[in-house]
């Protein structure tokens, strides 16, 4: 039967993913922009090329992203626990999130920034730009409509991640669905977890894409 | 009038996969205050890397590029872009911020130079009024035709009050009627500003309309340099040759290839008329004086720096004496006189 404590618990639950899923995206972006600002900006392509750092940079992002996310999940624990202090919940889960987020949204950075013309760099260049004008009044503003479309599925990701943490107690909607529903055979609540992930998803897409296409002057 | 640009064997060599590949060489030339340069040569030329090189967007192999009187390989990176703000650039494909509107377009070399923003918005909108753009200010790029593009990125060129405008195919995405206003602009600016004015481009029709000087670049050599209206009336080179003929535009391709057809195997040759020349009815009493045909292949005046110029090829009579004759009869005159058949080829 359905009760309103499970109704309350839900809520809970969609609070819970939605803090995970944002507050992680933020941490995620705040390392994964630079990272990808420097990853396009050292290629020997970009506009200040330095192999050594875009390297290194470079092959940190492949072992990150190739490490599977629970192992990950696993992995920083310590590192979780010395952090937030423990390693179940909502806020525990914040920290593998952020670190499995950053070098795949710096990735995504790094291709929408290697998508501006290079001809409009080269334009500031001869104007005397430098390379932090360059970086923030040309490369930023001309890929938004891209970086924009970037958070979007980082967002979606990161949800789809926060639902996996469910496994080892990571809180949320996946937690619940894991608990309920794969431990205790209470389908109908698994249902409405998936469904409710599933809601949560279309949202954040349709709102960032509404956002990057009101906000692209190119037609 | 002052050296404005003085570039010295300037060599650049690319390093490619393939091996190095030197895209110019040893290329000397000088540009006075306030010329119009032009840099014309077929497409791979090198043309473009040399207006790299004259802002060091591109750093040269070896060679020196001066812009008035300083060593731009000598600058440190912050002297490098101060000078660079002396040195304004267009572009074929306009490189325009499509996510900004124009008037912030404008202000874009305006706000990197440390203007502040109600300042630089005021600078904008006078120089949206020489574009004679002043409606567009709120569109964005993607709302603007080629030209009005065009004109958006000569206002922004425009902003800081630069010494040089480089001009890199800056009317190759146009088309002949927007060329035409465009160059206009370019000329009115040119006499405004006193802005020297260097243009890269592949069509003698750009070189013949507005520029004072030109040099020609092929293979990434400097083959000819000096006034255009000398270079129109007497081509040294090849290349030259080969551009001048070619500069009618693509609407004549067809004639022109009628043109070759008639010159295959005849005695051929091209002559000048100055301003002078044009009163006798030269071709006419040569004629009459002869008593033999002359074959008119192609007759054309052109407006070489102002000054009207008449151009024509003649097919001369098969007989060698007769076309020595004939070619002394009308350099006597005082034409210009020379012969093309190693053009046919």
């Amino acid at each position: 039967m359905w009760t309103s404590d499970l109704t309350l618990m839900m809520l809970e639950g969609v609070r819970d993913t939605l803090l995970m899923t944002l507050m992680s995206t933020l941490f995620g972006y705040l390392l994964g922009l630079p990272w990808g600002i420097v990853l396009a900006v050292t290629d020997k392509t970009g506009i200040r090329p330095n192999a050594a750092v875009y390297k290194a940079l470079d092959v940190l992002a492949n072992i990150l992203r190739s490490v599977p996310f629970l192992i990950l999940l696993i992995l920083v624990m310590p590192l979780t626990r010395a952090i937030v202090g423990k390693t179940t919940g909502s806020v525990a889960t914040i920290v593998p999130l952020t670190i499995a987020a950053a070098p795949f949204i710096g990735r995504m950075i790094e291709s929408s920034i290697k998508e501006v013309d290079h001809g409009v760099v080269e334009a500031a260049q001869s104007m005397g730009a430098g390379t932090f004008t360059i970086i923030w009044k040309v490369l930023l503003v001309e890929a938004r409509t891209s970086i924009l479309v970037g958070v979007t599925i980082a967002i979606g990701t990161i949800l789809g991640y926060s639902a996996m943490a469910g496994v080892v107690g990571g809180g949320g909607l996946g937690d619940i669905a894991m608990r309920y529903g794969y431990y205790r055979y209470e389908t109908l609540i698994m249902i409405v977890s998936v469904v409710l992930l599933v809601v949560l998803v279309q949202i954040f897409q349709t709102l960032g894409m509404r956002l990057s296409v009101k906000l692209d002057k190119r037609k | 009038m002052a050296e404005m640009i003085e570039v010295r064997d300037l060599s650049k060599t690319f390093e490619t996969d393939d091996g190095k590949v030197e895209a110019l060489h040893n290329i000397t030339l000088s540009i006075q205050a306030g010329d119009i340069y032009g840099i014309i040569g077929m497409s791979g030329a090198g043309k473009s890397t040399l207006v790299r090189c004259l802002n060091f967007l591109e750093r040269p192999t070896s060679g020196t590029v001066e812009i008035e009187g300083k060593d731009l390989g000598a600058m440190s990176d912050a002297q490098l872009r101060a000078t660079r703000r002396e040195i304004s650039m267009i572009f074929q494909h306009f490189n325009l911020l499509m996510q900004k509107n124009v008037i912030d377009n404008i202000c874009f070399p305006l706000v990197i130079g440390g203007m502040k923003k109600k300042d630089a918005r005021k600078r904008a909108q006078e120089l949206l009024e020489i574009v004679e753009l002043s409606d567009k200010a709120l569109s964005y790029p993607s709302q603007l035709s080629g030209g009005q593009k065009q004109r958006v990125a000569i206002a922004r060129a425009l902003a800081a009050n630069p010494k040089i405008l480089l001009c890199d195919e800056a009317t190759s995405a146009l088309d002949p009627r927007t060329t035409q206003s465009i160059l206009q602009l370019l000329k009115d600016i040119n006499k405004k500003y006193g802005i020297t004015i260097v243009i890269i481009t592949h069509e003698m029709s750009v070189v013949r309309e507005i520029c004072s000087h030109v040099a020609i670049i092929g293979e990434g050599h400097l083959v000819e340099q000096g006034r255009v209206s000398d270079i129109f009336a007497h081509p040294k080179t090849a290349e030259a040759k080969e551009l001048i003929l070619k500069g009618s535009g693509t609407d004549r391709r067809t004639l022109e290839d009628r043109q070759k057809e008639l010159m295959k195997g005849k005695c051929c040759v091209r002559i000048v008329f100055s301003v002078n020349s044009s009163f006798e009815p030269v071709i006419a009493n040569m004629v009459l004086k002869f008593g033999q045909p002359i074959n008119i292949l192609r007759a054309d005046t052109k407006n070489v720096e102002g000054i009207a110029r008449g151009e024509m090829i003649l097919s001369l009579p098969d007989d060698t004496q007769m076309q020595k004759e004939m070619k002394a009869y009308l350099t006597e005159r005082g034409l210009a006189v020379e012969e093309v058949n190693g053009y046919v080829d």
